[in-house]
């Protein structure tokens, strides 16, 4: 069954098997291959998208659920020009990747964490991203960019 | 102030801008036209006898296009061992073959004996559940002590026991070792486990193979560290497939860890299966079987013994180790336990004597293999709990005792009772440094304000060295190694000025494309926006043996130094040319050639151009063009060292602990990129936590993996750690190589675990809970109570 939805602003749609899952349908069904599998239990947040502003495992939802759905990938997390938002630039700047595989799941917990709580604290970042996994970083340097693209960088830095 | 982009400069790294925006190009992202996929049926048993296998109705099913099994295999060659390893009597190691798939047995959970590809990933799966094995379960060989008393009982029948070798070093010091035991006024002695863990890269394995018929070449793209070490191993033993024949490319690759220098059967199937298809086959690992065949780390059951004198002085250090390698000798499985473990025994300490006994068993488990630090977090974690427990015996500061036993600045190089050299090194340095960096005077009151709460507060100290920058080949030649571990760059400077380099190692999270254009910015003068990496291709790059034990910028740092001084060379003698003077009055500065005390100069550009379009140019005597490749091999190892401080508070009553602060004093030599070797301490640290608190592969006694996913397998969280104080300033530059660098990417697991068990100890001691000397790892607050309440 043919599935559209609304993907990073455009119409986008691909075939669809009744057990195709939202991760495979942008990855194989559209090419963006910016978002990650990383485990087959839900737990490591690799996958993370956003449907209609809400985060989510893309790896648990089931393509034809959302149908018709906005969804936002880390494709389409980059400025109007082209150039890293500020959640991105803050990953960058702070260094909150190596490898990146885990990357496109933590910024889009980040932006989700940041629009529900513009100014969370240091326990609270870590809390929220309870859900995702990182293997490389200690997770020491993306909170120190979560906590910089919410404008609270420099008391942070301050502080250590 | 280092210069934006050369050496010393925390530069911002380039390749975030595609793993941000989800541009990344990671194996499982490649489609090729026309692929098929193939899915790997696997064992459920630890050990049995495959009798048959009916892949009769499997065939049939849509979609399918071929199934294989290790029968299809049986003539190609086993996946082999890098290192040969001899055992204490003279006899050489036990080796039996480690097929691409099961043939005759499965061995472990997770084992695999047939292979189906078909038009898509799901009917190869549903095609894989239709296949019908005959397979006699056997008992299973778990315990290692059980494995090493009961031969008859193999895991392998064709070799005599389950012991693969039963090492000595060094054999020569055993008595004088056991002649200061006899003589010691104490002895620390202490049992303990190294758990066994899942290295966990994020990224899970994935191979394409792709076998082209018009030209009769293949290709495969793969998840590895060490693209030519795959493809030498796939030529050369497994699949027997001409070296040139054959390209290996590794593209972006999401964290390895160890785990990802293996070259896996599931790589050798999927060439095989493209070859015989005429289509490229695609397989993707996902994460449960990522956990029964990814190699393990670690897994080691040791007693370790310390002789000193009753004022602390080290007299002698022993220890008898158990040491698991699973079903299969994974490529690196027998130098890990050894010449990786017991070399380091010495740690950064005077010990006069050590002797090191190490008993390699095979068991029904995955192989166990080299996981981020690979023997030298084993030694460490034994050298450093018994001596915090000895220092507890002798009623002594566990700092001073540390330090009392130091080798001393004035003692390098220092050659070791267990065969290495250290060129330098200054441990009191960094020991003092932790002690600045962490408030030790408000201690006591830190202690009373948690008790004060209910809480148990401790302190643990841990320093530790290891032996990275691996390695010089002839020394390791004569140890067993197979193979060279040289590395290799070539510095290919473009007609118009900007330069390409072309790199053996590889970057899998290490940032190599940021910090290798670093450092030839800084040797050639050229902007570091001007020169691009180039790694992961064999049929691009240089022979080089990749990334792993901390060497990349050791080894193949040095060879692009090599490699650029070679221009320099090459350069001075176009611009003597080019300015009509003599070579030995060319100077090479801030990327201008000039005449020495003259203004007469040639830019780096302007060089490159003429060595391109040599109209006027020295070509009686000088090739054109402007490429220079190096092989360095490194004259002896690195040994980047440091003191590590961890502060917990325990509440008795559940058992759980929690880290309050984590401290880094290290030395790594000097520096490039000051962000990045801390973010490679953060990464390393957070995973020495991981073992120390949380991770633990476990098995039944069935053999059956009771921890196949993050279910069941803890993994640290960004809300199980603390942040992490990290100081490299302590620098003794390595005497050796060109940089003076030592290796970073490892220290934070070798340090960490010694230091979280030796707070959690000394918070129960100081909380009057005394009778409680050991804890294994990880220390789950169950087992933590459990020894409280012992
Ligand atoms: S892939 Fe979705 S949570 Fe792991
Ligand atoms: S950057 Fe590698 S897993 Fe997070």
């Amino acid at each position: 069954m043919k599935v559209t939805m609304t993907v990073n602003g455009k119409a986008m749609s691909a075939e669809t098997e009744g057990r195709t899952l939202l991760s495979s349908f942008l990855r194989d069904g559209l090419g963006l291959t910016g978002t990650h599998v990383g485990c087959d239990t839900t737990q490591c947040g690799a996958c993370v998208v956003h449907v209609d502003g809400k985060p989510v495992k893309s790896c648990t939802v089931l393509a034809q659920d959302v149908a018709g759905a906005e969804v936002r990938t880390i494709e389409g997390m980059a400025n109007k020009d082209g150039s890293l938002s500020v959640i991105q630039q803050a990953f960058q700047d702070h260094h909150g990747l190596q490898c990146g595989f885990c990357t496109p799941g933590m910024v889009m917990s980040s932006a989700a964490l940041l629009a529900e709580n513009p100014t969370p604290t240091e326990a609270e970042v870590r809390a929220y991203l309870e859900g995702n996994i990182c293997r490389c970083t200690g997770y020491h340097n993306i909170v120190k960019a979560v906590m910089a693209a919410s404008g609270q960088g420099e008391q942070q830095l301050a502080a250590e | 102030m280092p210069k934006d982009g050369g050496i010393g400069a925390s530069t911002k790294r380039r390749e975030d801008i595609r793993f941000l925006t989800g541009k990344g190009r990671y194996t499982a992202d490649i489609n090729l036209r026309g692929q098929a996929f193939a899915c790997f049926l696997r064992s459920d048993v630890a050990h049995g006898r495959i009798n048959g296998i009916d892949t009769s109705a499997a065939a049939e099913m849509p979609g399918v296009l071929a199934i294989l099994t290790g029968e299809d295999f049986k003539e190609v060659g086993g996946n082999p061992t890098g290192w040969l390893v001899q055992s204490r009597n003279g006899e050489t190691m036990k080796e039996p073959k480690r097929p691409v798939l099961a043939h005759g047995k499965v061995r472990h959970v997770g084992d695999a004996y047939a292979m189906v590809i078909a038009e898509t990933f799901e009917q190869a799966q549903d095609a894989c559940d239709a296949i019908t094995a005959d397979i006699e379960e056997l008992p299973a060989i778990v315990d290692m002590a059980a494995a090493v008393a009961d031969a008859s009982n193999r895991v392998h029948d064709e070799i005599s026991d389950n012991i693969v070798f039963d090492w000595g070093w060094i054999e020569d010091n055993r008595a004088a070792v056991d002649a200061a035991f006899a003589a010691a006024p104490h002895v620390t002695t202490l049992e303990l486990v190294n758990n066994r863990l899942s290295p966990n890269p994020m990224e899970p394995r994935a191979s394409i193979g792709d076998f082209d018929p018009g030209t009769g070449d293949y290709k495969l793209y793969t998840t590895s560290q060490n693209p030519h070490l795959s493809r030498l191993l796939i030529s050369a033993f497994v699949m027997g497939i001409p070296e040139n024949k054959l390209t290996v490319i590794a593209p972006d690759v999401g964290g390895g860890f160890g785990s990802k220098i293996y070259h896996y059967g599931e790589e050798a199937a999927v060439l095989a299966a493209s070859k015989l298809l005429n289509r490229p086959v695609k397989w993707v690992c996902d994460r449960s079987e990522a956990f029964m065949t990814d190699a393990h780390g670690r897994d080691h059951v040791t007693k370790i013994e310390l002789a000193t004198d009753m004022e602390g002085n080290f007299l002698a250090l022993r220890t008898e180790t158990l040491a698991n390698v699973g079903a299969y000798l994974s490529n690196f499985a027998t130098c890990t336990p050894t010449f990786l473990h017991g070399t380091l025994m010495a740690g950064p300490y005077k010990t006069p004597h050590v002797y090191v006994n190490v008993k390699a068993v095979f068991t029904n488990t995955v192989p166990v293999d080299a996981y981020r630090g690979a023997g030298r977090p084993e030694a460490t974690y034994s050298i450093e709990r018994v001596i915090d427990k000895a220092a507890r015996e002798l009623g002594l500061d566990p700092w001073e005792l540390r330090a009392k036993n130091f080798l001393t600045t004035d003692q390098f190089p220092y050659t070791t009772p267990v065969g290495l050299v250290y060129d330098t090194g200054n441990y009191h340095a960094t020991l003092d440094k932790l002690g600045e960096m962490i408030d030790r005077n408000g201690f006591e009151a830190r202690v009373a304000e948690s008790r004060a709460r209910g809480k148990l507060r401790g302190f643990g100290l841990s320093t530790w060295i290891e032996a990275c920058g691996i390695a010089p080949s002839n020394l390791v030649g004569v140890l067993g190694a197979r193979v060279g571990l040289f590395d290799s760059a070539t510095v290919r400077v473009n007609a118009t000025g900007n330069i390409s380099v072309l790199v053996g190692a590889h970057s899998h999270g290490q940032g190599h494309e940021t910090v290798f254009a670093q450092v030839i910015s800084d040797k050639l003068g050229v902007p570091a926006s001007s020169i691009e990496i180039v790694h992961g291709d064999t049929s691009k790059i240089p022979f080089g043996m990749g990334t792993y034990g901390s060497r990349s910028l050791a080894v193949c740092g040095s060879a692009m130094v090599k490699a650029a001084d070679k221009i320099i060379a090459k350069g001075k003698k176009i611009a003597a040319h080019m300015l009509e003077a003599s070579e030995d009055d060319i100077v090479f500065e801030d990327g201008a050639f000039s005449v020495t005390g003259t203004d007469k100069q040639k830019t780096f550009g302007e060089i490159a151009f003429s060595a391109y379009v040599p109209h006027n140019y020295p070509l009686e005597t000088l090739e054109p063009g402007l490429e220079e490749t190096a092989f360095y091999d490194p004259s002896n190892f690195t040994y980047p060292a440091g003191a590590y401080g961890c502060e917990v508070e325990v509440d008795a009553e559940t058992g759980r602990v929690e880290i309050v602060s984590f401290t880094c004093a290290d030395d790594f030599g000097n520096v490039i990129n000051p962000m990045i070797v801390e973010g490679q301490v953060h990464g390393g640290v957070a995973q020495g936590i991981g073992q120390a608190l949380m991770e633990s592969v476990r098995y039944n006694e069935d053999g059956q993996l009771l921890t196949g996913s993050y279910m069941d397998y803890a993994m640290p969280r960004a809300d199980d750690l603390p942040n992490i104080t990290v100081d490299h300033s302590c620098a003794t530059p390595c005497t050796h190589n060109p940089l003076g660098v030592k290796g970073c990417g490892e220290a934070g697991a070798i340090g960490s675990p010694p230091a979280v068990v030796n707070a959690v100890l000394d918070a129960l001691h100081r909380g009057g809970i005394t009778h409680v000397t050991h804890i294994d790892m990880p220390l789950t607050p169950s087992r933590v109570w459990a020894a409280i309440n012992g």
